[in-house]
C-alpha cells in the first residue's frame, strides 16, 4: 500500500513523498511505516504509544479515526493512505 | 526566504478582504529548494496558492481551521502538479500580522511558511512571513521570513496573457 508523506516527514523518508508498505490491516501498515522509517516514530506517536492529536491519518478519503473498525481495516493493495498534520490557527490568544 | 509571484502575493491578502471580519485560510503549493551556497537558508518557492475553507464558524472572527480532508485533496492536487505543500497563509482582521500563542500551538508542519496578513477595517495591511523552523515539537520555533516577490516574472506572465 502506498503512504503519502507530508513535507515536513519526507526528512525521515530519504525526500520520499509517496512510500511502499506491505501489511494486512491499516494498523499493521502503519506499524510497518515506523519499522522501514524508524526516525518517524517519534513525529506520529506520543512516548506513550499513542497517534499524535495533530496527526490525522487518511485511508483515501476517510479518517481512520472514524472507521467502523479503526485500524483493524483491511490494507488493500489500491488503497492509500494520507498522513495529514492538522492547519490551525488565528489572532485569538486562546490555543 | 519565501519566494511568490505578485499576482498570488496579491490574491491571498485579497481573500483576507474578501472573509473580513473573518480570518481566510488557504494552501502554498510550491517546492523547498536548497539554500545555495555555505549557509545559505532554503527557500519556499510558492508556484500556486490554493483557497481552504475556514471550518472554525464558531469562532471565524479570530480562528481558523482547515478540515483535514480538505487538505487531503489539495496534497493530491499538488502531487498531481508535481509540487508540494510548502507553507499556508491566514488573516487577522483588526489585528497585527503576528503570529499569536495559538497560531504557534498549532503549527505543526516544519521548515514550512507560514503568512499572515493583517485586515484592517476590510483592507489588508501588512503581509508577514515566518518560518517554522526546529526538527520537532519540542524546540520548534517562528523565525522571521524575508519575502521575495516576482513582479517581473507576473508582468511577464500578464504581458504572455494578453499577447
Amino acid at each position: 500500500m502506498n503512504i503519502h508523506i507530508p513535507t515536513p516527514l519526507r526528512a525521515y523518508t530519504g525526500g520520499l513523498e509517496t512510500v511502499s508498505v506491505a501489511g494486512s490491516t491499516v494498523g499493521d501498515v502503519f506499524q510497518q511505516l515506523t519499522v522501514q522509517y524508524p526516525e518517524l516514530k517519534p513525529h506520529l506517536f506520543t512516548p506513550e504509544g499513542k497517534l499524535r492529536s495533530f496527526v490525522n491519518v487518511y485511508l483515501n478519503d476517510d479518517d481512520i479515526r472514524y472507521l467502523p473498525n479503526k485500524e483493524e481495516t483491511a490494507a488493500n493493495e489500491t488503497d492509500e493512505l494520507t498522513i495529514i498534520p492538522s492547519i490551525a490557527g488565528g489572532a485569538s490568544c486562546r490555543p | 526566504m519565501l519566494r511568490i509571484h505578485y499576482a498570488d502575493y496579491e490574491a491571498l491578502r485579497a481573500h483576507g478582504e474578501e472573509t473580513y471580519p473573518n480570518e481566510c485560510c488557504g494552501v502554498l503549493l510550491g517546492k523547498n529548494i536548497a539554500g545555495e551556497g555555505n549557509g545559505a537558508a532554503a527557500v519556499n518557492h510558492v508556484q500556486q496558492i490554493v483557497r481552504a475553507g475556514n471550518t472554525r464558524t464558531d469562532s471565524a472572527h479570530n480562528r481558523y481551521h482547515i478540515a483535514p480532508q480538505e487538505l487531503v485533496k489539495i496534497q493530491r492536487q499538488a502531487r498531481g502538479l508535481g509540487l508540494d505543500i510548502v507553507g499556508f497563509y491566514h488573516s487577522h482582521p483588526d489585528h497585527p500580522a503576528q503570529w499569536s500563542k495559538t497560531d504557534f500551538a498549532e503549527a505543526h508542519w516544519l521548515s514550512c511558511s507560514y503568512i499572515i496578513t493583517s485586515v484592517e477595517q476590510g483592507k489588508a495591511v501588512l503581509t508577514n512571513s515566518f518560518l517554522l523552523s526546529g526538527t520537532g515539537e519540542d524546540n520548534k520555533n517562528f523565525e522571521d521570513e524575508a519575502i521575495q516577490i516576482d513582479i517581473a516574472e507576473a508582468a511577464a506572465h500578464n504581458q504572455k496573457g494578453h499577447a
